[in-house]
């Protein structure tokens, strides 16, 4: 025979959650109305990758390869080349004349954001990859760098040269 | 003529009315549940197909219809056939014994409430065989599972009712609620109250006799994928999914007759209560409701959407304004407290759907014959001896 404590404890257990539910109700949904208005992210969320470049313009991503060796799934392929005095490309000795991530293999870890020493490659808030051709989701560079600034005047070493000084 | 149009006109239309109505009441059934579901889990629910998902049951059913007929390898192909149709042919004539009010109804038996319990019990027989003709354990264990609970919840309803059938002196349902009126009270709070017991059993029971959460062994999606009805799809998933809200109908409806009135309108025996109640607020409800849609579409983004939201409130008014005329009020005032009260007990079927987890099969038994039974025993007697006092 159930104590009748018991029993009480039952029933207000009960009533207690049918008030949450009712509470719940009551409640305005937290529901994004995704495809007919932007979707609202967290601010660390880690979506499609963007390489990033510094105040001048330039790139900042200098071909250290970190971002390829911290890959846990090695979907970053990067090529080097050397900036010369015609061509900067970026701040460093080098830069990243090929940057391809393989979104296939892609886990989003953030490793390659977390190895990054200057901060070239960083999670944007890009969501929709799917693809019905999966050769599609090999990203170049040209896919992932930001756009520059329209008002950006890109740094040209070799036009800071003194004027008239040939060789 | 006078006899004619009793005997079957009435009957005759209101069968046809029934048969072409409650498909698609009970796809607006489905419809305010995965709202309400929603609502409460903090979601949306259905919004794309037309405005807050108003065309959704129709879309539903279009679907339903069009999709490939399947039937599994093995299977026992007519009974597989026949299983849909027997729950869905018993959940449908349970319809015919229902007073929706005074005159709107097929039939008035005086063992309506009999039939109604038979109809429940062969209706059973729909999953059991369904679930048997699948060739799929799932199918085949949550056949098992309903057999069972249906077995024992049934004993526990039939007692509720008793309780109900015992304050009326009838089994006849119009009967029952010409009983209340007598009686100026409907039979949840008669007997001084007692009566509340009856009714807490009836409606354990007739959620478990309904399979619905907490009591939806039988299909347990976690557990049985979809159990009795997991080999079904498209036309015949469709006519199990009728039976099962034709089912939930019934039962409301007869909870209603028994223990809510029937069709009478609260406080059935205060006269000075009429015109608040059976003026106020069907018309409150109608013309609140559509004044409420106005705002709702102007947040809609799509135009079609905005629109037929503003027709939908525009009839609503136009209905709550109509119901103001003495005459209409005075036809529809018995099926509208009859349908607000089914409306009642389904959306809490709903609320216990979307509060309480699934109870284990052990427990299921243990509720069903330690503690139900008894209880619906001890309750029948009880007021069995209250009945007589106050006599």
């Amino acid at each position: 025979m159930p104590k009748i404590t018991n029993v009480l404890e039952g029933a207000s257990a009960l009533v207690k959650g049918l008030s949450i539910t009712f509470k719940e109700m009551m409640q305005p949904t937290l529901t994004d109305d995704y495809p007919d208005k932007p979707p609202v992210f967290q601010e660390r969320f880690r979506g499609a990758h963007v390489l990033q470049r510094d105040e001048f313009g330039l790139e900042k991503c200098v071909a250290c390869f970190l971002c390829a060796a911290a890959c846990p799934s090695e979907c970053i392929h990067i090529e080097a080349e050397e900036n010369t005095e015609q061509v900067r490309i970026s701040g460093g000795e080098r830069y990243a004349s090929v940057y391809n991530i393989d979104y296939n293999r892609c886990i989003f870890c953030g490793y390659c954001v977390e190895a990054c020493p200057t901060d070239a490659i960083t999670h944007g808030h890009g969501f929709e990859l799917a693809s019905y051709d999966t050769s599609t989701l090999i990203y170049r560079k040209e896919n992932m760098l930001v756009a520059l600034p329209a008002d950006a005047k890109p740094v040209r070493i070799h036009e800071q040269a003194p004027a008239g000084g040939h060789h | 003529m006078n006899a004619f149009l009793d005997q079957w006109l009435t009957p005759v239309l209101m069968m046809v009315a029934v048969l072409l109505v409650f498909p698609l009441l009970a796809g607006y059934i489905v419809l305010v549940e995965r709202k309400v579901l929603a609502d409460m889990q903090v979601r949306l629910g259905p919004m794309r197909v037309g405005p807050h998902g108003l065309m959704q049951p129709l879309a539903d059913a279009l679907k339903l219809m069009l999709k490939e007929d399947i039937v599994p390898a093995g299977a026992d192909r007519f009974i597989f056939w026949a299983a849909p149709i027997t729950s869905t042919f018993t959940a449908l004539t349970a319809f015919t014994v229902i007073p929706f009010s005074q005159g709107l109804r097929i039939t008035d038996v005086n063992i309506g409430l009999l039939v109604i319990s038979a109809m429940a019990s062969i209706g059973i027989l729909g999953l059991v065989l369904g679930g048997w003709a699948s060739n799929s354990h799932y199918s085949l264990l949550g056949s098992l599972r309903s057999a069972a609970q249906l077995v024992s919840y049934e004993v526990a309803l039939a007692l509720a009712i008793l309780n109900g059938v015992m304050a009326a002196g009838s089994l006849s349902m119009v009967r029952i609620v010409e009983a209340q009126r007598e009686q100026g009270v409907w039979f949840a709070f008669a007997n001084y109250g007692f009566m509340l017991v009856a009714f807490y059993v009836f409606l354990i029971a007739g959620t478990a006799e309904s399979n619905r959460l907490p009591f939806d062994l039988p299909e347990a999606e976690s557990e049985l994928v979809a159990g009795f009805h997991t080999e079904y799809s498209g036309f015949r998933w469709a006519l199990f999914m009728l039976a099962e809200y034709g089912n939930l109908f019934v039962l409301s409806s007869m909870g209603v007759t028994l223990f809510w009135g029937g069709w009478l309108r609260p406080f059935p025996g205060v006269a000075w209560l009429d015109v608040p109640l059976n003026y106020g607020v069907p018309v409150l409800l109608f013309a609140g409701t559509g004044a409420w849609c106005f705002p709702l579409a102007g947040r809609l983004k799509y135009g079609a959407h905005r629109v037929s939201l503003r027709i939908v409130g525009g009839v609503l008014g136009a209905v709550g304004a109509l119901l103001l005329h003495p005459g209409v009020n005075e036809a529809v005032r018995g099926p509208f407290w009859f349908f607000a009260k089914v409306a009642v007990l389904i959306y809490l079927m709903i609320w216990f759907r979307g509060t309480w987890p699934r109870f284990r099969y052990d427990q299921l038994m243990d509720i069903g014959w330690k503690r139900l039974i008894p209880l619906g025993l001890v309750c029948l007697l009880v007021n069995a001896v209250l009945g007589l006092v106050g006599r």
